[in-house]
């Protein structure tokens, strides 16, 4: 098998927070291996780790040991700047608080990172365009974020995630704030770009719709891997169960 | 990125109005006594000694004040700043983006602070003299290298205010900029 068949890998990350006098390990030595074009969801209780995973995955926060690989790449040999491009080409973050740029218009916000990525303002301005038409908010392109409702926030937001053609859509409890048909709307155009444009999806939730969608899903249960399951072995599971409640 | 500098003056445009508030007193107060100076070369040496150190003081308390709204400013943008680092800016983008408005705050502050002063000059004058010879006498003594000279120092104020704080702010793991609720 090639190398490259590994997105994303990491290795024994290990993560502590201070609390006072108390070092709290938020993360105790996880590994997983994710390949290209899967849709993964990491899964598991508040304060069970997973979002400072996400963040490791990201190159948004440095591990204190262990390491995470991005095609094969060791994030933790990168200075600031190559950092910085990674995260412009390589990756595209959604968050549970959106995260839009309150005072630009929902292009202005999918144009920022072209501008980041050097591409020149026309050609910044088409890509964005597009992008809000994918995600179907061709008619919203001057609207501000605080005339948009929660679940069109967040489609601006992952089409400006999609802005730099990334090969990795991270997504931090991207339905969090949202109601239970917005959300399951989100999951779906997250999976649509996942199947027609082959782009990896890794998302931190304990949004049980996820389950559906997802190839694979990792249990982080005390900043360890609880368990990673296949969709087709859950369905079984769950079949199994509907079963026994039959008898 | 201008644009977005310029928007994001517009946005929080009381904020930058204190910021220059503090630019067009410190700069007035220069140029009302560096026009005086000049004029009364008369005075003795100690006292224009007393004249630069109060100038002296009145330029560093009003950095003091820049550094203090600027640290505001920079600090209630964490999650912006943080946003942007997600989005793959560089270090180098966030600061620039500070220093622009830095500079475009502190240019348009010190101009204002220079009119100031030179009009304070100018009526102190004619108080005693009249308007017309006032305007002759302040006119004749305030030169436009003395005025240029009063802009730059403001900008370069505002500029050293600035880049300690947005460097911090740049630094920071975008992580922590994203975690920080203002």
């Amino acid at each position: 098998m090639a190398a490259t068949e590994y997105i994303v890998r990491t290795k024994d990350v290990m993560k502590e927070f201070k609390m006072g006098q108390e070092v709290l390990r938020a993360l105790n030595g996880v590994s997983v291996d994710i390949k290209r074009g899967e849709y993964i969801s990491i899964m598991g209780p508040s304060g069970s780790g997973k979002s400072t995973l996400f963040n490791a995955i990201g190159g948004l926060d440095k591990p204190d040991s262990g390491s995470v690989f991005i095609n094969d790449v060791d994030m933790a040999q990168l200075d600031s700047n190559e950092l910085a491009f990674l995260r412009c080409h390589t990756i595209g973050y959604i968050f549970q608080t959106f995260n839009l740029i309150t005072v630009m218009t929902a292009l202005e916000n999918v144009r920022l990172p072209t501008i980041f990525a050097g591409m020149n303002s026309d050609e910044g301005t088409d890509r964005g365009i597009e992008l809000l038409e994918l995600v179907g908010l061709g008619h919203r392109l001057h609207h501000k974020p605080s005339e948009l409702s929660g679940g069109q926030q967040q489609r601006v937001a992952i089409a400006r995630a999609l802005a730099n053609n990334p090969s990795i859509i991270l997504a931090d409890e991207p339905t969090g704030n949202l109601d239970s048909k917005t959300g399951t709307e989100i999951i779906e155009l997250l999976r649509r770009l996942n199947k027609e444009s082959g782009v990896t999806v890794i998302s931190a939730t304990h949004d049980y719709k996820m389950l559906d969608v997802s190839d694979r899903i990792i249990w982080i249960r005390d900043g360890k891997i609880d368990k990673i399951e296949n969709r087709a072995d859950l369905d079984i599971q769950l079949g199994g169960m509907a079963g026994q409640e039959g008898h | 990125m201008v644009k977005i500098a310029i928007n994001g003056l517009k946005i929080r445009f009381w904020r930058s109005m204190v910021t220059a508030s503090g630019i067009i007193l410190g700069i007035a107060f220069l140029a009302y006594v560096s026009t005086n100076l000049i004029s009364s070369g008369a005075a003795t040496a100690d006292q224009r000694a007393r004249m630069i150190w109060l100038v002296v003081m009145s330029l560093l308390v009003s950095t003091v004040g820049i550094v203090n709204s600027m640290l505001m400013s920079v600090t209630e943008r964490f999650r912006e700043i943080g946003t942007m680092k997600c989005l793959g800016a560089p270090d180098g983008f966030v600061v620039s983006l500070f220093v622009v408005e830095a500079v475009f705050v502190g240019s348009a502050a010190s101009v204002g602070g220079w009119f100031l002063g030179y009009v304070g000059a100018v009526f102190q004058k004619a108080c005693a003299i009249g308007f017309g010879p006032a305007f002759a006498s302040v006119g004749a003594t305030h030169s436009a290298e003395l005025a240029g000279g009063c802009v730059l120092v403001g900008i370069l104020i505002t500029l050293i205010a600035t880049i300690a704080p947005a460097e911090r702010a740049a630094a920071m793991p975008a992580a922590a900029a994203l975690r920080t609720e203002v």
